[in-house]
């Protein structure tokens, strides 16, 4: 079961949006998430959703996968919307005991639901477009400006790179181990809370001195292959803007001007 | 010509005991030898005879603590050549997992002409040459840990093979993986030799260490024999002692010539037994 794990959520693919410059990607996502937090109008949410859609659509990712990156925090956002609803006060439209509902809380719950939504599909439109390697490329090239006030980019990407590699290896060796200690007689099912912690310390500590020992060697290959640091290094896929990236960030442009529109407009 | 020459070569671990204590294990004990540029030589030996660190000196992952490692020419001892050394002496380590450095097998295998600087074409023709290579051209998207023992292992030889190497350094390639990914394995380093690329393969298995041409064998930190693999494993009593085993054919050979069924002796392996029995 662990063999299937992919890495990331990342769904390969050959659109538009998926050469498109990591760089303008990470940005335009971070300003959507901004974007959506300009939003005041029902208005600006459907700018918003059409441009998503339009996204969606261009990138080819099958729905199925944009709604298992939302799967999981279907509960949070049921938690946002009954807290909403309850909890604001103004013009009731039903009551029972002390629980009301309020036009206002309808409102303000239906409102944040669809922000909700939208960040999550957003956000996950970056993982399920970029790879790994792109993204952590990309955010290395973001970073590297703050070089200078001592920011370790180049480091930072790397050890993403590293951990995002050796997730499945890891998993193989949890796998292993509890293997190892359930044929000792190790149980890890049965018991409350506090008993089913205890035994994951036999887990734990076997997987941390394996994580060290694996650690260990890689340093030796990384250093075997002339890693250095960032000195003098270049990367095979470089990357570079094209007129694809320009058209996109002034698309990007447009749909930001909208929303900045509606909202002083309306 | 010579490639790699040792001279009084020796190094020693440091660690601090429990107690606080400083203990130091002297791994390779004063050794000197010469491998020939081009060649194919086989290190053996037991657990801790010390062929690992030997290796690890070959590409300045380790320094001699006394003696002289030469790489073509170049004493590892300087700090300002250690690079020069690296890109000469690449190295394939045992565990096929710990040494892949990216989640994808060609962004790995670009891994060392990235670091040493290489131009981005250059890069991609390398990799896809060294990809092709290994025959793993059409895994080349993939994640590694899809892949298995064997796959993983002619990645990480493709990332050797990317950094233009004149010698590529095998710690043990084989020893985690499945006969057919052995012979698999086996069949690639013999192809890069053939190439003119100087192996070295550090080995438990005498079978493959028969597929050399010059044979090292280690024991206690000193090399206790040298010679052809014909040489070497003739002297099965002196292998025993050294708790090493003959490779099977030639084992199976003594056998049928204790039998009195007459056999020359420059059998070494299997195809050769073969051969000379159905005569």
């Amino acid at each position: 079961m662990i063999r299937d794990i992919t890495l990331g959520q990342y769904y390969p693919g050959n659109s538009w949006i998926h050469k498109l410059d990591p760089r303008i990607k990470i940005i335009a996502t971070l300003l959507y998430i901004v974007a959506l937090f300009v939003v005041r109008e029902f208005t600006g949410f459907i700018v918003a959703f059409v441009a998503l859609e339009a996204v969606i659509i261009i990138s080819g990712v099958p729905r199925k996968f944009i709604w298992k990156g939302l799967k999981p925090v279907i509960l949070i956002i049921a938690f946002t919307l009954i807290i909403n609803i309850f909890m604001i006060k103004g013009e009731v439209l039903w009551q029972l005991g002390f629980l009301q509902i309020t036009r206002e809380g309808l409102r303000t719950a239906a409102f944040m639901g669809i922000r909700l939504v939208l960040l999550i599909i957003g956000s996950s439109l970056l993982t399920l477009t970029t790879r790994p390697i792109g993204l952590t490329d990309g955010i290395e090239a973001l970073l590297s400006p703050f070089r200078k006030i001592g920011l370790p980019a180049h480091e930072l990407a790397m050890m993403m790179t590293i951990a995002l590699r050796f997730i499945p290896t890891l998993l193989e060796e949890t796998d292993k181990i509890i293997k190892a200690q359930q044929a000792r007689g190790a149980d890890f099912e049965s018991g409350n809370i506090i008993r089913r912690a205890k035994a994951l310390v036999p887990i734990l500590v076997p997987l941390f001195i394996s994580a060290f020992r694996i650690a260990q060697d890689l340093a030796m290959a990384m250093e075997a292959r002339c890693y250095g640091g960032n000195v003098k290094r270049t990367r095979m896929n470089e990357i570079k803007m094209g007129s694809r990236d320009l058209a996109a960030s002034l698309l990007f442009a447009a749909f930001l001007a909208m929303i900045i529109l509606q909202r002083v407009l309306l | 010509m010579e490639f790699i020459k040792a001279e009084n070569l020796t190094f020693e671990y440091h660690k601090t005991d429990d107690a606080g204590q400083e203990m130091s294990t002297r791994a390779v004990n004063n050794i000197s030898f010469s491998i020939e540029k081009g060649s194919f030589t086989a290190i053996i030996g037991q657990n801790g005879s010390g062929k690992s660190t030997l290796a690890k000196n070959m590409n300045a992952l380790l320094i001699p603590t006394a003696g002289k490692i030469y790489v073509d020419g170049i004493d590892t001892s300087e700090i300002d050549r250690i690079w020069d050394v690296r890109q000469k002496v690449a190295m394939v380590f045992q565990n096929p997992d710990n040494q892949i450095v990216s989640a994808i097998v060609e962004d790995d295998v670009a891994f060392g002409p990235e670091n040493t600087g290489v131009d981005p074409a250059e890069i991609r023709q390398r990799v896809d040459a060294a990809l092709s290579w290994v025959e793993m051209f059409d895994y080349r998207k993939k994640a590694p840990h899809l892949l298995s023992g064997g796959q993983k292992q002619r990645i990480a030889i493709a990332g050797a093979v990317a950094m233009e190497p004149d010698c590529i350094v095998f710690d043990e390639p084989t020893a985690m993986l499945d006969p057919a990914g052995r012979a698999e394995v086996m069949n690639i380093i013999r192809k890069l030799n053939a190439r003119g690329i100087t192996a070295i393969l550090i080995t438990h298995f005498m079978e493959e260490a028969a597929q050399a041409d010059y044979v090292l064998v280690m024991d206690d930190g000193k090399i206790k024999m040298e010679g052809s693999p014909l040489e070497i494993f003739r002297r099965t009593d002196e292998l025993k002692d050294l708790s090493l085993d003959v490779p099977a054919p030639v084992a199976l050979a003594d056998k049928l010539r204790e039998e009195g069924i007459d056999l020359p002796e420059d059998i070494l392996t299997t195809d050769r037994l073969v051969e000379e029995l159905i005569k």
